[in-house]
């Protein structure tokens, strides 16, 4: 699968990641080269087959509704880039 | 210098027979430390104050316990890789992302480590987010392979093989999700335990890949490994992938009896692009277990061939997913100038994130993506079940199976980092085990002929890391290598 620039632009974007203008080719042919080397899985056939999503067996893990303490609010926003302690804030989103 | 090298088991006698105090066993680690680390970089916080201060309060409830009382790694120091939340210390993922993040809480290892007296002196370094084979993804630096200063410890838990191989480290947990345990450990000439996915909990290890991901041991022998093991692992609430199936105690399975079991050779294994040495380490191993009345068959394995390539659409789909959380607003970083919130999202992610974790999100983004879903992502797990069932099929014939660790031993520094894919190459032969779940340990198996280790994998059946750990213990014992460096 060989990308294209805007492809490269749209998975960045979709991605939340800003790219230099240097690094979208930079990208745009390693990220071609990786999706060329995984296609190799074409040659196998798998119709019929089930996707394994895990190893472990789709099983409800169920316990009791016991109210418990969760993390103190001073240990939730201790690592926050910026907060009022009571809050994360964040830039404004809601247009006037 | 020299209680550094002792076992587990053998700290413990002389802490609890109080022949050794805390205080003087972590003075010691530290002084190691010190001396190792402008070489080496193995870790990326040395929380000296924290494990003093630990140490002392230990030294102290150690003088009212009876030698039965105190559990049995009171008083010990341990090394985590710093991917694992250790409560008041900086854990960064080696990422620029997370400089500055100090975790809230303990993960349910640390936190059973901790029940049983350990303390902690630091966290060792990894690729970034995990993600890499050479320790060299790092935002702090490569780590150096204590065997050849020149040469990568492997990775991505390369910070913890190279101090325990180094002694600036009793023992450590690295984290697994296509070979990080295994192969740093066969790079470093130390033996590395990847347990079944389940056995242990996940909880408050940063999540990479979670279908993947297995916390595990570090250490300078399978005994200790099996002496970790016994604490680590459980079923825990926390992590509702934890399997709930009876802990055994490993140690028991330290016996040698390794008469009667099967052992299988995967000829997918030995092939061209083996290293000839590596593979003649192997099966020299394989014949001392021979001698021992193991019976060895060949095995196939035929679509492991493809699990590197089903690996690395597996795996950044997960973490595409779960390094969505690093957005700016909770976790410690967020880019100077932006003109919105998107904006702020993309600056952040841009500048907190370094080639290979960008790579990888991108390209799990696209697998992901409308009209990709199919042809990617779906296509690997079917494949993944695949090579899950060609490991269930040997296993009906045989009890374990041998392999190299990896094709080759320690690569440069720089050899590989340039070329994505032939770095993703060097987990050829740890991957597989990881997609199917199961158990796998590297252990010491040999030198080639520039002196460095040479690992050897042993991989059992789910839940069967007693087997495992037997198989290694009397390849370690026949074998009796001399494995410290000379640093």
């Amino acid at each position: 699968m060989k990308l294209s620039r805007e492809e490269v632009l749209h998975i960045a974007h979709l991605a939340r990641i800003e790219l230099k203008e240097e690094e979208v080719e930079k990208f745009r042919k390693e990220l071609s080269e990786i999706l060329a080397f995984v296609e190799k899985l074409n040659e196998l056939d798998t119709e019929g087959i089930d996707p394994k999503f895990s190893v472990i067996p789709p099983e409800n893990v169920l316990r009791e509704d016991v109210p418990q303490l969760s993390l103190p609010r001073e240990k939730t926003f201790m690592n926050a880039p910026e907060t009022d302690g009571e809050y994360f804030i964040v830039p404004k989103v809601v247009k006037k | 210098m020299e209680l550094l090298n002792k076992s587990l088991k053998e700290l413990h006698t002389l802490i609890k027979k109080k022949e050794v105090k805390p205080t003087e066993l972590l003075s010691e680690l530290l002084k190691r430390i010190e001396e190792t680390e402008p070489k080496l970089n193995a870790y990326i916080t040395v929380s000296r104050e924290e494990a003093e201060r630990r140490a002392q309060i230990l030294d102290e409830e150690l003088v009212k316990l009876s030698e039965d009382e105190v559990p049995e790694l009171f008083g010990i120091p341990l090394s985590i890789k710093d991917n694992i939340n250790v409560e008041g210390i900086r854990m960064t993922c080696a990422s620029k992302m997370l400089e500055s993040f100090i975790s809230p809480y303990d993960a349910t290892v640390i936190k059973r480590l901790r029940e049983r007296g350990a303390l902690f002196v630091g966290k060792n370094n990894l690729d970034e987010f995990a993600m890499g084979s050479s320790t060299e993804t790092s935002y702090f630096g490569p780590t150096k392979n204590p065997w050849d200063l020149e040469r990568v410890p492997g990775g991505s838990s390369g910070g913890s093989a190279a101090a325990v191989s180094a002694r600036s480290a009793i023992a450590s947990l690295g984290s697994d999700t296509g070979g990080s345990i295994r192969q740093p450990a066969s790079f470093c000439g130390v033996v590395g335990l990847k347990p079944t996915y389940g056995r242990v909990s996940r909880y408050g290890l940063t999540a990479f890949a979670s279908s993947l991901d297995q916390i595990g041991p570090i250490t300078k022998s399978v005994e200790d490994a099996a002496y970790l093991l016994n604490v680590i692992s459980g079923q825990d609430s926390k992590d509702a992938t934890s399997a709930k199936v009876p802990v055994p105690n490993f140690l028991e399975a330290l016996n040698g009896e390794v008469k009667g079991l099967k052992a299988g050779l995967p000829k997918e294994y030995f092939v061209e692009g083996v290293e000839p040495e590596v593979k003649e380490a192997v099966l020299n191993a394989v014949k001392k277990l021979e001698a021992l009345g193991v019976e060895v068959v060949e095995v196939s394995l035929p679509n492991t061939k493809y699990a590197v390539e089903t690996y690395y659409i597996i795996a950044p789909a997960e973490a595409s997913s779960n390094l969505g959380r690093f957005d700016g607003v909770r976790y410690t970083y967020r880019a100077k100038d932006y003109k919105d919130l998107i904006d702020m999202y993309k600056k952040t992610r841009a500048e907190g994130f370094g080639d290979e974790v960008k790579r990888r999100i991108m390209i799990g983004t696209y697998t992901l993506s409308a009209g990709y879903y199919d042809a990617y992502y779906l296509k690997a797990q079917k494949v993944r079940t695949l090579i899950y069932q060609g490991f269930q099929k040997a296993f009906e014939e045989v009890d374990f199976l041998i392999t190299p660790v990896a094709p080759e031993t320690a690569f440069k520094l720089g050899e590989k980092s340039g070329d994505p894919i032939k770095m993703y190459l060097s987990d050829i032969f740890t991957i597989a085990v990881n997609l199917a779940g199961l158990p796998a340990i590297s252990v010491p198996c040999g030198f080639d002929s520039k002196n460095l280790p040479i690992g050897l994998q042993v991989i059992g059946k789910a839940f069967d890391e007693e087997t495992v750990l037997k198989v290694a213990y009397a390849v370690e014992k026949e074998l009796s290598l001399n494995l410290t460096p000379s640093l």
